[in-house]
């Protein structure tokens, strides 16, 4: 019988934080800036600049440790790691080796198998490097240090998962958690999350764990179960041909689906770490850590619970809106401003679900705003459009942010509530389908359909569908 | 001298700093560095038993800045530091 092996799979997962400033200096994060217009001398390394630590990043780092159950450092510094790259200015980048801000806590995801809990091992806090620009014209290579100094936390888990479902449940487990607590909107596309999978395999009921390799460059969940699928597999034939795995970094090819050896950043990685002497160490009082304890926000299991306390929408609304913070606050927001839960929940299940998969988009790239939503609303609710007039302008405003009662106005989309003039319509409407009058009569109770369809086409689609039904029945 | 550098580790240490070393230049730095090793040894002479490693000397924690902008677009400036520059960017040896 064919040997049976267990896949064996630790993350580390890179969050860049929602902080307005660089983790060390004054300089602006936004993205998409000119070339180099972020920088100042401490984010370029110039001799002589002084980083500070951003307080925020501190702030944000302990948040993510007590929502993931760490212990917290309360005698923390940073470290040196040392290499040479142009994308790192100094040579260094600022970490943390020794003393990391939040130790030892763990995060429950749910399996077939039940809920699971995975360890988180350390979270730390460091810098992200520059961009690096291969220039093929004059063959050289150009660098842009807006994202120099950029605060990133690394959370590093223990190798406790064990296929690339749990992966997936752990990342989306932590992306929830840190969305909750607003310090990153962790877009994996935009690189905002960033997972590096560490793999091994051993034959099940092994004690010790195989030979891992680390891969690089996974940006969506489908390239993550995919590079877990193809490492697997390349380590297990290794194996079976009776070679040795290679402890190595590996890049993932989503478009070949294939991972290739990275060279590595130098001949010799080591990294010669040391305190590094520029900052002063981080001591966490017992006041800044409860005042951080005490903004934590309402969790999505909370959130769950007030729900189905608050709102009279099913459980699984529920799930869905909380499953992203984005939808929760629109959901909250808009319901504050037009009630009706349930008529805001459908909205935001059916057609915003619908155009996101469509458009290949994730909660938090959603702009319309909850007024605009709550205005569209209140129209159908007062009758001033049809439910097919509203989903067309409902379109527009999640793709365009346009005002929607504005939009109905410029529009003429406003139904038309003159009975008279409808029943003269339907009247001719009638007169010129003597067929489909006959079918109905005869019992071809779909015919009325069309009958129904044919007057919304006169009328632009501007009619209170109802109230056509209604007059067709007395016609006929 | 107590400690010895050896050839091996001198090519090591040369590589990791990207510095290239005339033959001359080792053996100057192989004495040199073995001195330093043995200063710091003196060190390992004292018990330090129950003391708490440290990193600064100043009794000095906690230093933090507000989390709003200070700097604006600098590039002008911060571009004269550069070797060579192209489209606003520093322009280096092409790296993979």
């Amino acid at each position: 019988m064919a040997k049976q092996y267990e896949t064996v799979i630790g993350l580390e997962v890179h969050v860049e934080l929602a902080t307005k400033t660089k983790i060390f200096c004054g300089c602006s994060t936004a993205f998409g800036g000119e070339p180099n217009t972020h920088t100042c001398p401490v984010c370029t390394g110039m001799p002589g600049s002084l980083p500070v630590l951003n307080k925020q990043v501190l702030e944000y780092a302990i948040g993510v440790g007590l929502a993931t159950n760490c212990d917290i450092t309360r005698n923390c510094k940073f470290d040196r790691k040392n290499y040479f790259y142009p994308d790192n200015p100094q040579n260094y980048q600022i970490s943390q080796l020794y003393l990391p801000i939040c130790r030892n806590g763990y995060v429950e995801i749910e399996t077939e198998e039940g809920s699971k809990k995975v360890g988180i091992h350390e979270i730390h806090m460091e810098e992200d490097a520059g961009k690096l620009i291969h220039d093929e014209w004059d063959d050289c290579s150009l660098v842009d240090y807006n994202r120099s100094g950029v605060p990133l936390i690394e959370i590093v888990s223990e190798p406790d998962m064990r296929s690339e479902q749990e992966v997936i449940a752990y990342l989306e487990k932590l992306r929830l958690i840190i969305q909750y607590l607003g310090a990153s909107d962790c877009k994996l596309q935009e690189g905002s999350m960033r997972a590096d999978v560490n793999l091994s395999v051993r034959e099940v009921g092994a004690k010790e764990f195989g030979t891992r390799t680390e891969m690089k460059n996974l940006n969506s969940f489908k390239a993550i179960a995919r590079a877990i699928e193809g490492e697997r597999a390349r380590q297990i034939d290794l194996l079976e041909d009776g070679e040795e795995v290679i402890q190595e970094t590996r890049r993932w090819d989503d478009t070949k689906e294939t991972s290739y050896a990275m060279r590595s950043k130098e001949d010799a990685q080591d990294y010669r770490y040391f305190p590094d002497p520029d900052l002063v160490p981080v001591v966490v009082s017992d006041e800044l850590l409860e005042s951080i304890r005490a903004k934590q926000p309402e969790f999505r299991t909370e959130k769950m619970a007030r729900y189905a306390k608050e709102y009279d929408i099913p459980a699984y609304d529920i799930e869905i809106i909380t499953g992203s913070k984005r939808m929760a606050d629109l959901f909250e927001e808009t319901v504050a401003i037009c009630g009706q839960p349930k008529k805001v929940s459908n909205w935001l299940m059916v057609e915003t679900m619908r155009l996101l998969k469509e458009q290949d988009m994730e909660a938090e790239d959603i702009r319309f705003s909850p007024a605009h939503l709550a205005a569209l609303i209140q129209m159908t609710e007062k009758k001033e459009i049809n439910s097919s007039v509203a989903k067309e302008v409902f379109e527009v405003m999640f793709n365009e942010d346009v005002d929607p009662a504005a939009y109905v106005e410029e529009k003429g989309l406003k139904t038309v509530h003159d009975e008279g003039a409808l029943r003269k319509t339907i009247e001719e409407i009638v007169a010129a389908n003597p067929q489909s009058v006959e079918d109905y009569r005869n019992g071809k109770e779909k015919a009325i359909g069309f009958l129904v369809g044919q007057t919304m086409k006169a009328m632009k689609g501007k009619a209170d569908p109802g109230l056509v039904n209604q007059i067709l029945k007395e016609l006929l | 001298m107590a400690n010895v550098i050896t050839d091996e580790t001198i090519e090591y240490v040369g590589i990791l700093a990207k510095l290239e070393l005339s033959l001359e230049e080792k053996e100057q730095a192989k004495k040199d560095m073995a001195s330093m090793l043995d200063y710091i040894d003196k060190l390992g002479e004292l018990d330090t038993t129950g003391i708490e490693p440290m990193s600064h000397v100043f009794p000095v924690h906690n230093v933090f800045r507000e989390d709003k902008i200070t700097n604006g677009d600098d590039r002008e400036n911060i571009l004269q530091n550069a070797p060579e520059e192209k489209n606003g960017m520093f322009v280096v040896p092409s790296t993979f």
